[in-house]
This record gives C-alpha cells, sequence and structure tokens, in this order.
C-alpha cells in the first residue's frame, strides 16, 4: 500500500468528520496510555512464576503423573474427530458414521480418564482443574442434549399432564439462578434419592448442570420446531410414516440446524458456567486457581492468576464462537 | 378391526394415563424418601423457625437490622440487598450497552473496533473470574484510607470502598458487583442493541433523510421505534440475567439473598424450607422483571390491521 | 364388556403401582437394624470427613498423604478395626456440606473442627463423640493496629467464615457490649484469610487453634498477633449419624481410649511390653484381660492396634499441633485431668 492510500484510509476511518477526529485523538492517547502500563505491568511488576510453578495443577489437577498417556490419547482421538469433521464439512461431503465416531469416542475418553473395566480407576477427587471443566461441561452438553430435546417435544404435546410439567419444568428451572441450582443439587439430592445410591460431589456438580441446562436447550429446541413448516408434518404423514418416524426423520434434522448457534451459544455458555462449581466446592478451573492463591508463596498474585485463568477460558469460548459463526454460513 | 396398539383413541388416553402414573409414582418415591430422611435426621418440616433469632450480624443492610431480629427480616434485608444490585445493575448496564452498541456502528475505525475487543473479550469469560478479578485484583488491592486515590476529591478509592459525591459510600464488595456485573451484560447489550438498529433497513434512514428530518429525529422517531421492537425480548432475557447472577454477590462477601439464605440454611439444617424460600424469591424477580418487559414490548408491536 | 386392550393397559398401571411398593417405607424398616460398623467392616476402609485445608487438623502433605489430629482420629478407628491405619478414604468438605455429608451417610464420621453444640447435637440428626480439643475462639490481628480487646474493634471490619459458630458468637458478644462493627463473611475459608492478609480487615476471628495454625501460612506471620482473649467455648468433637449406636460406640471408646492411654502411661514405644503388664487397668485396656473389645464389636486387643499404629493422645497432639509441630500451641486445657487439663475419659471397666 503507498502513502497515499494508507492517507485515504486514515482519513476514511479515523478522521472523516470533526467529532470523530477528537475521538480518533483522545482514543489514540488512551491507548497509548494504558498499552504502555500494561505492557511495562506484563513485563516488569507481574510475577508469572505462579503460573510456571503450577500449570499442572492449573490443567490436570491432582492427576497421577502415571496416567497421563492416557490424556494425550484422547487429545489425539480429539483432534483427529475434529479434523475429520471440519474436513467433511467444507468439503460438503457428509460423513454419516461421524456422528457415531464422536459418541463412540466420548465414552473412550470417559473410561480412559476415569479408568475402571482394565485401567486403573482415578478417583474423580483427583480431576482438577481445566480437565474437570471440560470433562463436566461436554458431560453435561451430551446428556442434557437428549433431555432438552425431549422436554422441547414434551412441552408441544397434546397430552395435558405432559405438556403442563415441561412448561413447569422449564419456566421453573430458567427463573432461578444456576448457583441455587447447584445448591438444590448439592443439599436436596442425597436427601430425595435412596441410602444405597450415593452420588459423589462431581455427579452432583454435573447433575446440577445439566438439569439447567436442560431446561435453556429445551426453548432453544422449541424456536427451531415453531419454524418447521406444517406441510413438512403433512408431507410425512402423506407418505405414510408414523409421528415417531416423522419427528426424528424429518422435524428434528431440520429444527436442529435451524438452531445450531443457538445451541453453541448454549454450549459457550455452560462452559463459562462450570466455574460456579467453584462455588460448591470443586476443583476446576477457577476452583483450583483459587486454592493455588491459597498457597502461601502466592498469595496476592490475583492479577496474573485470573488474567490467565481468563485467558484460557477466552480461548476456548471464543474459538467456539468462531465455528458457530462459520456454522451460520454452512 | 385395528390392532389396539393402532387404534389412535386408546393409544392417547393410554399414554396419558401411563404418564400420569409414571410422573405421580416418581413424585411419590423421592417425597417419601425425603420425608423418611428428614424424619430419621430429626429435622422437621415447618416455617416456624422465620419467627427465631437470626443471631448473626449482616454487613450491609439497607433497614435497620441487628442480630436479635427474626430470620424473617435477614432474609428481608437480603431481598433489598438483592434488588438493590439488581436494579443499579439493569439502569448502568443499559446505558454501557447503549453506548458501547453505538460505538459498534460508529464510522470510526477505531471506536469500532475497540468496542469490538470490549465485547469479545467479555462475552467469552466467566462471571464469576471477572467477579473475582474486580473484587481481589483491583478493589481491595487499592491503597488504604490515608494513601486513598482521589479524583478532584469528588470519587475516592480505597481499599474498603469506593466514596461518590453527595455522601454516597460504597464498599467494595458492592462496588466490584456492580462494576462486574454491569459491564458482562453491558457486552451483550451492546451486541443486542446493535442488532436492533441494524435489523432496521437502510431504505428507513434514507426516507427519513429525503423527508428532511435531522439526525437526532430520524433516531428518535423512525428507527429506534423499530429497532426496539427487536431489541426488547432479547433484552428481557439480559435483565433476567442480570437479576440471577446478582447471587453470585455471595462470591465477594456482599450479603444478597442468596448469601442469607445460604446462612440460614447453615445454621438451622432446614434444606426444603430454605429451598423454597430461594426458589419464590428468584421466580418472583423473574415474573415480575418478565411481566414489565412483556407490557413493554407490546406497546412497540406492530399493530396490524 | 370391555375389549382386551383395556385389560392390558389397566394390568401396566397395576404393575407400576406395585413397583412404587420399592418405596422405603413400604418396604419395612429393615434397613436400619445394620449398623454402619459392619457396612464398614465389609467395605474394607473408613470414609472419613475432614476439612483438608488446616494445618494441624486435616490437611494434604507435599507427598498427598493427610496429617492431622482429626486425620489421626480417623486412623485411629481404621487401626482399631482393621489393623491398619492405611484403610481410610478422606474425603474434604468445605463449611457447608459437613453436615449433609453425615446426614446421607455420604461419609461415615466427620472429623473435621467440628464445634459441638446444642442446636448441632440436636436438630442437624448428629450425634457428637467426646471432645478431642478444646478451643475458644479469638481474635487475630496486625501487631500495629494497636488493637488490643473488642473494644478497640469500634467501627472496624472483621473478617469471618459462614457456616460456623464464629459468625454468631462474634454477633452475640459485641451486641452485648454495645460494640458497631462491620462483618465482611465469606464461604470459603481461603478467601476470608487472604482478604484478611490484604488489609480489607482490621481482624478476623475464629478458633484460636485455627488462627495460630494459619498464621504460619500467612506471608508474614510475624507481623500478626492472635489476641489473648476468648470470645467463646469452642469443643472440637468428631461427629456421626443419629441412630446408629453400635457405630457411635466404637467411635466414642477409641477416643476414650487414647486419653486412657496417656492417663496409664502406655505409648507406642512401651505399649508392646506392657501387654504383659501386672496392672489390671493395663491389662483391661490391652484386651489382655476381659472380653470389652469383643462386645463393642472390635477385637478384644483393638486398644493396641490404636497404640501401635497411632500412638496415646499425647503423642497424636505434639506431633500434629505440640512440639514435635510447627505450630507449637501449648496443651493448656487439654492436658489430662490430673495434670491441670480437662481431659477426662471414662475407665475401660
Amino acid at each position: 500500500m503507498n502513502q497515499n492510500q494508507i492517507i485515504k484510509w486514515l482519513r476514511k476511518n479515523l478522521f472523516d468528520t470533526w467529532y470523530n477526529s477528537i475521538l480518533t485523538i483522545v482514543c489514540v492517547f488512551l491507548l497509548v496510555w494504558g498499552a504502555k502500563s500494561i505492557f511495562s505491568w506484563i513485563l516488569f511488576i507481574a510475577q508469572w512464576k505462579v503460573i510456571a510453578v503450577n500449570l499442572q495443577l492449573f490443567l490436570v489437577g491432582r492427576y497421577p503423573e502415571q496416567m497421563y498417556w492416557r490424556l494425550w490419547v484422547s487429545i489425539f482421538i480429539i483432534l483427529g474427530l475434529t479434523s475429520v469433521t471440519i474436513g467433511s464439512l467444507v468439503k460438503k461431503i457428509p460423513n454419516r458414521w461421524l456422528p457415531l465416531a464422536w459418541a463412540i469416542s466420548f465414552s473412550v475418553i470417559l473410561w480412559l480418564i476415569g479408568g475402571g473395566l482394565g485401567l486403573q480407576a482415578a478417583d474423580s477427587n483427583l480431576w482438577n482443574g481445566l480437565l474437570l471443566t471440560l470433562v463436566m461441561a461436554v458431560t453435561s452438553i451430551v446428556i442434557s442434549f437428549p433431555l432438552g430435546v425431549l422436554l422441547a417435544l414434551g412441552r408441544q404435546s397434546k397430552l395435558f399432564v405432559v405438556r403442563n410439567f415441561c412448561i413447569l419444568y422449564i419456566e421453573i428451572v430458567r427463573g432461578l439462578p444456576l448457583i441455587g441450582i447447584l445448591f438444590i443439587a448439592q443439599v436436596m439430592l442425597p436427601l430425595v434419592l435412596p441410602d444405597d445410591i450415593t452420588l459423589d460431589r462431581v455427579l452432583r456438580g454435573i447433575a446440577g448442570l445439566t438439569l439447567f441446562s436442560a431446561a435453556y436447550l429445551a426453548e432453544n429446541v422449541r424456536g427451531g420446531l415453531q419454524s418447521i413448516p406444517r406441510g413438512q408434518f403433512e408431507a410425512g404423514k402423506a407418505i405414510g410414516l408414523n409421528s415417531i418416524y416423522i419427528m426424528l426423520l424429518i422435524i428434528l434434522p431440520q429444527a436442529l440446524r435451524a438452531v445450531i448457534p443457538a445451541l453453541v451459544g448454549q454450549f459457550i455458555g455452560l462452559f463459562k458456567d462450570t466455574s460456579l462449581l467453584s462455588i460448591v466446592g470443586l476443583l476446576e478451573l477457577t476452583g483450583i486457581s483459587r486454592s493455588i492463591l491459597a498457597q502461601p508463596e502466592f498469595l496476592n498474585r490475583y492479577a496474573e492468576v485470573y488474567l490467565f485463568v481468563g485467558l484460557l477460558y477466552w480461548v476456548f469460548c471464543y474459538s467456539m464462537s468462531l465455528v458457530s459463526q462459520r456454522l451460520e454460513k454452512v | 378391526m385395528t390392532h389396539f396398539w393402532r387404534n389412535r383413541k386408546f393409544l392417547s388416553i393410554a399414554a396419558q394415563l401411563i404418564s400420569v402414573f409414571t410422573v405421580a409414582i416418581v413424585v411419590f418415591i423421592l417425597w417419601d424418601n425425603l420425608t423418611y430422611n428428614l424424619e430419621l435426621l430429626g429435622i422437621g418440616f415447618g416455617f416456624d423457625f422465620l419467627q427465631s433469632q437470626a443471631s448473626f450480624d449482616i454487613g450491609e443492610t439497607l433497614i435497620p437490622y441487628n442480630p436479635t431480629d427474626s430470620y424473617y427480616r435477614a432474609l428481608l434485608v437480603g431481598l433489598l440487598n438483592s434488588l438493590r444490585v439488581s436494579i443499579i445493575g439493569i439502569i448502568l448496564a443499559t446505558i454501557v450497552g447503549a453506548v458501547v452498541g453505538i460505538a459498534r456502528l460508529s464510522t470510526n475505525w477505531l471506536v469500532r473496533n475497540l468496542a469490538l475487543v470490549y465485547v469479545e473479550v467479555l462475552r467469552n469469560t466467566p462471571l464469576l473470574l471477572q467477579l473475582f478479578f474486580w473484587y481481589f485484583a483491583v478493589f481491595i488491592s487499592l491503597p488504604k484510607l490515608e494513601n486513598q486515590i482521589s479524583f478532584f476529591g469528588l470519587i475516592n478509592l480505597n481499599n474498603k470502598g469506593t466514596q461518590l459525591p453527595f455522601g454516597l459510600e460504597i464498599s467494595s464488595e458492592l462496588s466490584a458487583l456492580i462494576l462486574g456485573l454491569t459491564l458482562y451484560a453491558g457486552a451483550f447489550i451492546a451486541e443486542i442493541i446493535r442488532g436492533g438498529i441494524q435489523s432496521v433497513a437502510r431504505g428507513q434512514w434514507e426516507a427519513a433523510r429525503a423527508l428532511g428530518l435531522k439526525p437526532g429525529l430520524i433516531m428518535r422517531l423512525v428507527i429506534l421505534p423499530q429497532a426496539l421492537r427487536v431489541i426488547i425480548p432479547p433484552l428481557t432475557s439480559q435483565y433476567l440475567n442480570i437479576a440471577k447472577n446478582s447471587s453470585l454477590a455471595i462470591a465477594v462477601g456482599y450479603p444478597d439473598i442468596y448469601f442469607v439464605a445460604s446462612t440460614t440454611f447453615n445454621q438451622t439444617g432446614k434444606a426444603v424450607e430454605v429451598m423454597l424460600l430461594i426458589m419464590i424469591t428468584y421466580l418472583t424477580i423473574s415474573l415480575t422483571i418478565s411481566l414489565t418487559m412483556n407490557t413493554l414490548n407490546r406497546s412497540f408491536q406492530l399493530k396490524e390491521r | 364388556m370391555l375389549n382386551r386392550k383395556w385389560y392390558l393397559l389397566f394390568a401396566i398401571l397395576a404393575v407400576m403401582l406395585s413397583m412404587s411398593a420399592c418405596s422405603r417405607r413400604l418396604r419395612g424398616g429393615n434397613t436400619t437394624t445394620i449398623s454402619r460398623l459392619d457396612t464398614i467392616k465389609s467395605r474394607g476402609k473408613l470414609v472419613c470427613g475432614v476439612s483438608g485445608q488446616l494445618p494441624g487438623f486435616s490437611f494434604v502433605k507435599a507427598n498427598g498423604e493427610y496429617a492431622g489430629l482429626d486425620v489421626d482420629v480417623c486412623r485411629a478407628i481404621a487401626a482399631a478395626i482393621f489393623d491398619d491405619p492405611k484403610k481410610v478414604e478422606y474425603r474434604n468438605l468445605n463449611a457447608k456440606e459437613r453436615f449433609t455429608a453425615v446426614q446421607t451417610g455420604e461419609v461415615d464420621i466427620l472429623s473435621r473442627n467440628t464445634t459441638w453444640t446444642f442446636s448441632r447435637d440436636t436438630s442437624t440428626g448428629m450425634e457428637f463423640a467426646p471432645v478431642i480439643f478444646y478451643d475458644g475462639q479469638g481474635i487475630m490481628v496486625r501487631k500495629n493496629s494497636n488493637i488490643k480487646n473488642l473494644e478497640d474493634l469500634k467501627g472496624k471490619s472483621v473478617c469471618t467464615q459462614t457456616g460456623t459458630t464464629n459468625e454468631q458468637n462474634l454477633a452475640d458478644q459485641m451486641r452485648q457490649r454495645g460494640i458497631s462493627y462491620k462483618p465482611i463473611v465469606f464461604e470459603d475459608v481461603n478467601t476470608v484469610f487472604t482478604t484478611y492478609e490484604q488489609g480489607r480487615c482490621e481482624a478476623i476471628t475464629s478458633d484460636r487453634s485455627q488462627l495460630v495454625s494459619r498464621r504460619t501460612t500467612l506471608s508474614k506471620p510475624n507481623e500478626h498477633t492472635v489476641l489473648d482473649l476468648l470470645i467463646s467455648k469452642e469443643p472440637l468433637a468428631p461427629a456421626v449419624k443419629n441412630g446408629d449406636t453400635k457405630w457411635f460406640d466404637v467411635v466414642k471408646w477409641t477416643i476414650n481410649s487414647l486419653i486412657n492411654a496417656e492417663e496409664l502411661g502406655v505409648n507406642s514405644q512401651n505399649v508392646n511390653q506392657l501387654t504383659n503388664s501386672s496392672n489390671p487397668e493395663i491389662k483391661r485396656l490391652l484386651g489382655t484381660e476381659g472380653d470389652l473389645g469383643k462386645a463393642a464389636g472390635l477385637s478384644n486387643d483393638f486398644v493396641k492396634r490404636i497404640i501401635i499404629h497411632v500412638g496415646n493422645y499425647s503423642e497424636v497432639y505434639d506431633r500434629n499441633l505440640g512440639k514435635n509441630s510447627e505450630l507449637k500451641l501449648e496443651r493448656g486445657k487439654n492436658k489430662l485431668w490430673n495434670q491441670g487439663g480437662i481431659l477426662f475419659a471414662p475407665p475401660f471397666r
């Protein structure tokens, strides 16, 4: 770009009117001052040792070192499947084995991380940090998805009891803050379940997240269902399918495709909401960072730790929102 | 003769009866377990405990309160604190969101992208983390009273709180909570407002200008009413989120209704009653906000012939 | 008259109704006669609810092992039942979920520096075992703050943790003296201490043992001092679920045996020789005479197992809180009754 083009660009974008010029000057001034302070803080004042020393704790918590190979295998599986999925989406070649592959790999990865059935078990209290955040977010989304679809379908049902039960559930759960639902899951679940069934803390957290997310998912799916023209249902009946097949093969695929952006937005929200589990004693990414901040050597390193953890969350959430924007175009 | 499993009327009645029975039985089993466990533990059910002495102090109260007051009064204090945070948060977040939303549409590249950075950073990090950052890394890291930061003697910042003009003093806890909630919700509201303004067809601007209206009048009479139609429903859900997110006050030590209810549970062990109180409170607040916004929404709806 | 389909439907509904009989009430109360002791024995390990964050009482060492006074109580019980103090699974519980965990049976015993009070004994469905540490609530301040007693706290902020007796006791004392103050309350104990350290509050209140223990984890311990005053009595005792006398007896007598062993001079070094002692009290304690252990559902030599693996009360105290630890807390009231303290266990007879 030669000098003329640069000046033209500057004039058009930054200095086109008198108030824009003033705004630009003020912004540039603030930016320079801000950048200088921030960079000097990052490079000279902040003590990043707390991150370096505790990196393991942040990422996987107290997961036994000898079992790290399982985590590497899981990452490998995820990366492999993701690249295949992106490839098939970009090239528009649908691969019918993909959903099945994802489902199987989900169970395999859970088995790898948790152990049991041949592999040595890793107690769920040892899964901390980013590992726990990811496990809980994915598990909640996977379980709450069918639950949300069922609730949305139930809400459309002509059966009085089913419809009102679904409406009641959705409206009550959506009216409560997540921390209230987690409180209920933590305190009430043990009281209503029979003695022989004990849910450990991680399961109760997942249960709370799932129940919460299912209600919001149900509303998103309902929006999708309502956008399907009645003609689709009638056409399905005309070719002789019964209601269940119509739902499964015709209505749901279209409805879900229509609300993919909302669904991804829901997942991003859920991922951020896992941070609330730190309040009920789970040591996921936010929880473990508070626990690290309680170590005597690192007592005042709030800014460093929270900025680092914030960056980790931001990377995941922003990537997901980019994926959602791309999916919208597909 | 159609088999019974193809008879539509029969299936419908059968399905209804089976579903009623399933729901009733599940509820019965859960309820039974609950009462059995409560009985075993010696915890009865009843709201009489609300009259007994709370015996704990509350740091910030809008109405007079001391530890000899009942749990009922303590919960009322918590409720007023929650409402205070929610209402201030809603007002400030709307202002912030409007400013940033309009900035996102500015012709100035710098302003537009600064707003974009603000929105994308704040939307993609958890609110809880932001609250921790504001409270621990900023507000209680401020210097002590003797060395406080002062802006022209009107606004003073120290590690106990913020002093504003007209004698207003806000504690660090409340400051962090309001700031965190406002900035977070402001990012979402900015996108909503931007979407709303962009949804108004370009032709409307041009037609209004062709009529000779000044920019201020165009905004007020033509664009905003149409934009608000699109803005109000998602704005409602953001307001609801602000009210619900105020429950995170517990993480920064501000005594809102959830915090006080949680303390009540810790001291009385009355899980079910406290849970019901929390549910009723938040559902009422949500319902009020929804109804108010829905009435507002209706006044903006297209009046079809 | 009715078609077959209706009969089928009613049959299905009837089956569903009978399934609801799976509910406990209708099944009968058989489950209540199985004591938790038997469950623990068949499970092969004890599940112990601890704090995990309080040096001296229960915390996790760098090598992943738990240590502390509360931890040693659980190790003693495991030694008594299994002859192996390692057969314990520890669960970290915060102040809010500790009672629910016992009530629902998630943990067998709550050994978590919990104060024994009337209301906790009667309305939370728990029973408290003998006190293992007589403590009191205190206040910690910075040395340079010139706060020497409660009156000096007028108008100041005090950090405290919710879900504890501390918040109520402080409120009581300040109200009695008519002193106004500002409580800054958090749920998480770490947050309370870090907020105090940041200087947000001038003082922090908690059990004195917790203040002394946590002071060692502050960045500049010498800048802080624990005041000499006591706001309340805080007898710390383990707790078990209501309604299980057999299990409760085992816990009770494990603790009593720790105290009695110190009283009789039995410790981990001399317990083997003393098995052949001529002292009838020692003989009954260690099980060489009598069937006391069996009556409680344990082996007769359960005390010997405890002393060999864990030691007597003084060894446990010195290791965790006393002269062999970093805290160097004076035993004070925690000495034996015949040595100036108030530790008194019923006799082994």
